[in-house]
């Protein structure tokens, strides 16, 4: 789960690292007044989950409050890497006079937390990796051990030459780090960290990204997730216990397991459709997840066909056709509907599916997949046509 | 043989009196695995199907010399369980539990790493040596005895594997889940030094998915190390980048851990990659022809004196491993 800077901002002050508080306007009107309040100049910041707001115009110096409200005009409602900005931090602008880089990531090849420091900090930190990935210095922290004031020290002194900098740096590094433990981070990112005019050193952004699996215990995380910022498919599949994730396609695709439900979708594409999502129906058997499933697809009207796909192994392949029966019930689905069920109780399965018009003929992967793309070209042509005969 | 379980498994089960814990005891030990014990705190003292609970894994193993344990329990307590099946004292340990905190993991990992212990998982199926033994939630019925060893961090893309490899004939010594996490205990490299270890193991099925580089890395183990051929298979090629596509580990970060990126890198390694699940067995088959030709080519060769007895005593050494398994094949076909 992905939090807002402002949010971060407010775990981070709480841990104790310096930082400049903010206020959150959702109009132009406020983002003035809140700038009046705070004395400008004033720093105007998008809040969406992604990365190079900067780049993209989400992020604006304001000398006077006039120019905080044109600002936040223009910034709010901007489409940034596809995410609509519906809210802007207003917060005081400092001096810089240095940009560093540091962040903590879960690495996977280590399996331990990675210290990443660069003193060529700010928004072209992206490019630094990549050109000239020695200025970026690692640190592997055991993680039973924990991160040493020494290796701290060290760190920081990559960053700064004064020892009264580096002393702050190095403060401000440990508290990052029991921040990524206390709250299940899998990134943790303050860039810039900066020193302004009077030699403070300050994190004037923050990022952070939690760990989906620990959510269930940080219900304070929990109650940030902002819901304005996702797909409400997504939200609707969270809530049903779905894993989904909103594409572009026609062939709505239900499979169960992961991986299966990655090459699936490789495999509709390597047939001439495009999948029109990611959605893996999990190991348990519960038919409701399956009508929930069938909903969410069918209110994409850019679906011209659902393929299901289902090796039961834990997930029983009756219960998934009862679903399916149920969701013909609900839903009245306008879309071929192609099913290939294989696995635990296949054949109790197939009875059930008897009920209702869908096509089962298909026995393999990639015969299904072929069978929901003929369909579907199928349906767009019948609907053209109809579309015609009523012009 | 097979790799890391076997017919002489003897098997604790944490968590057997949950739902899923006591559902696939059952399939386990219809199938054949011994199931030694079970481990619920509280419910010490009680049976299972038969099968003694304990209070502790400790004392499981204290009574019933279980050397594997498998995990069921609910996500919260499956760190602490991996902790306690380590200090009992079992050698492997299969964590089944899908959610558990990566962090919490890190720190497992870091507690197991100079211990003399193999982690299976988390969020893995387990894995089955058909005809052997069960640990986990394969399903034992698309499975056949064979040579042909499967890792996977995916687990019902397994099953589609596994079953159109059994389809066109071509049995198992082991099936492997490692897991769709980001810090997971087995790699596809420590699978693949089994499986190169392991005489019944002909060949080898690796099946990758997007995020990180574990594939890459293994695909230059294979170029370097490995003799017995690896086919490869990568799911992923539709997805997005930045975006979790339901494992914990499948996320393309930037531009690295992509599919196209794993399959170069399993080309670059000679490693023919499928298209679709359906398509490894066809190339598992054209690996096996290819190596009967090789090796038949090779051996007249006289080019030094050092790598023609190496290259000869590999050879003999496969000749005698395969007749044993002929052999084997042979006596249950007329058993039947």
């Amino acid at each position: 789960m992905k939090i807002h800077e402002y949010q971060a901002k407010e775990l981070f002050i709480e841990a104790g690292i310096t930082a400049p508080s903010g206020k959150v306007a959702t109009t132009a009107q406020q983002a003035e007044e809140f700038a009046r309040e705070i004395g400008a100049p004033v720093m105007v910041k998008a809040q969406v989950h992604v990365g190079g707001r900067g780049k993209a115009g989400g992020v604006k110096f304001a000398k006077t409050v006039e120019d905080a409200r044109m600002h936040a005009e223009n910034i709010l409602g901007m489409d940034i890497k596809g995410l609509t900005v519906k809210k802007v931090l207003i917060t005081s602008a400092a001096e810089i006079t240095s940009e560093c880089y540091v962040g903590i990531i879960l690495d996977r090849v280590t399996k331990r937390p990675v210290f990443m420091v660069s003193s060529a900090g700010g928004i072209d930190i992206e490019e630094v990796a990549e050109k000239t990935p020695e200025k970026i210095h690692k640190l592997a922290v055991d993680p039973i051990v924990g991160l040493r004031d020494f290796e701290a020290r060290e760190l920081a002194s990559k960053l700064y030459k004064d020892i009264k900098q580096i002393r702050q740096a190095s403060v401000i590094l440990k508290k990052l780090y029991e921040v990524f433990w206390k709250y299940d981070a899998s990134l943790v990112e303050i860039n810039p960290l900066i020193t302004d005019e009077t030699g403070k050193v300050v994190a004037l952004d923050a990022k952070f990204n939690i760990d989906d699996n620990a959510l269930y215990r940080l219900p304070n995380i929990e109650k940030m997730r902002d819901l304005d910022a996702e797909e409400p498919s997504e939200i609707e599949a969270r809530e049903g216990d779905l894993s989904f994730v909103k594409l572009d396609g026609n062939i709505g695709c239900i499979v169960n397991g992961a991986g299966l439900a990655m090459a699936t979708m490789d495999l509709v594409k390597r047939y001439g459709g495009e999948p029109a999502n990611f959605l893996d129906i999990g190991g348990s058997s519960n038919p409701r997840k399956v009508v929930t499933a069938m909903k969410i697809i069918l209110s994409d009207p850019k679906v011209e066909a659902i393929l299901f796909n289902i090796f039961g192994g834990i997930t029983r392949c009756d219960d998934v056709a009862n679903g399916i029966v149920m969701a013909f019930k609900e839903l009245n689905p306008q879309v071929p509907v192609v099913v290939r069920l294989t696995g635990t109780n296949e054949k109790e399965g197939a009875k059930i599916l008897k009920t209702v018009p869908i096509d089962t003929g298909a026995k393999t992967l990639d015969e299904v997949v072929k069978r929901a793309i003929a369909l579907a070209a199928k349906s767009a042509k019948s609907v053209a046509q109809e579309e015609l005969v009523l012009a | 043989m097979s790799v890391f379980i076997n017919k002489r498994t003897k098997l604790v089960v944490q968590g057997i009196t949950g739902r899923d814990g006591s559902l696939h005891t059952n399939l386990m030990k219809k199938y054949g695995t011994q199931v030694v014990a079970g481990v619920t705190p509280g419910k010490g003292g009680s049976k299972l199907k038969g099968i003694p609970v304990f209070d502790s894994v400790a004392e499981a193993v204290a009574k019933t010399k279980a050397n594997t344990s498998v995990i069921y329990v609910p996500p919260p307590f499956a760190a602490d369980a991996i902790y306690e099946a380590a200090d009992s004292g079992v050698k492997t340990i299969i964590c089944i539990t899908e959610g558990v905190p990566a962090n919490e993991m890190m720190k497992v990992y870091e507690y197991i790493r100079e211990m003399d212990v193999r982690l299976i998982g988390p969020n893995c199926p387990g894995l089955i040596s058909p005809g052997q033994s069960k640990v986990g939630i394969i399903p034992g019925q698309i499975c056949k005895q064979g040579g042909v060893g499967v890792v996977s961090r995916s687990g019902t893309l397994t099953y589609e594997a596994v079953w159109a490899l059994t389809d066109a004939g071509l049995g198992q010594s082991t099936c492997i889940g490692i897991g769709g996490d980001q810090v997971i205990g087995t790699n596809f490299i420590d699978c693949l030094e089994a499986f190169e270890n392991d005489p019944q193991t002909k060949a080898v099925v690796m099946i990758g998915e997007i995020g990180g580089d574990d594939e890459q890395k293994a695909a230059m183990y294979v170029k370097k190390k490995m003799t017995k051929p690896v086919v490869g298979f990568i799911s992923g090629r539709t997805a997005p980048p930045g975006v979790r596509m339901g494992h914990a580990g499948a996320i393309i970060s930037g531009s690295s851990g992509t599919a196209e990126e794993k399959v170069a890198a399993f080309n670059k390694a000679g490693i023919p990659v499928a298209d679709s699940p359906t398509e490894i067995p066809g190339l598992i088959a054209e690996a096996l022809k290819k190596l009967k030709t090789k090796a038949k080519a090779k051996s007249p060769k006289k080019t030094g004196k050092k790598v023609v007895k190496k290259v000869a005593k590999k050879a003999t050494k496969k000749k005698v491993a395969k007749k044993k398994i002929t052999k084997k094949v042979a006596k249950k076909k007329s058993r039947k």
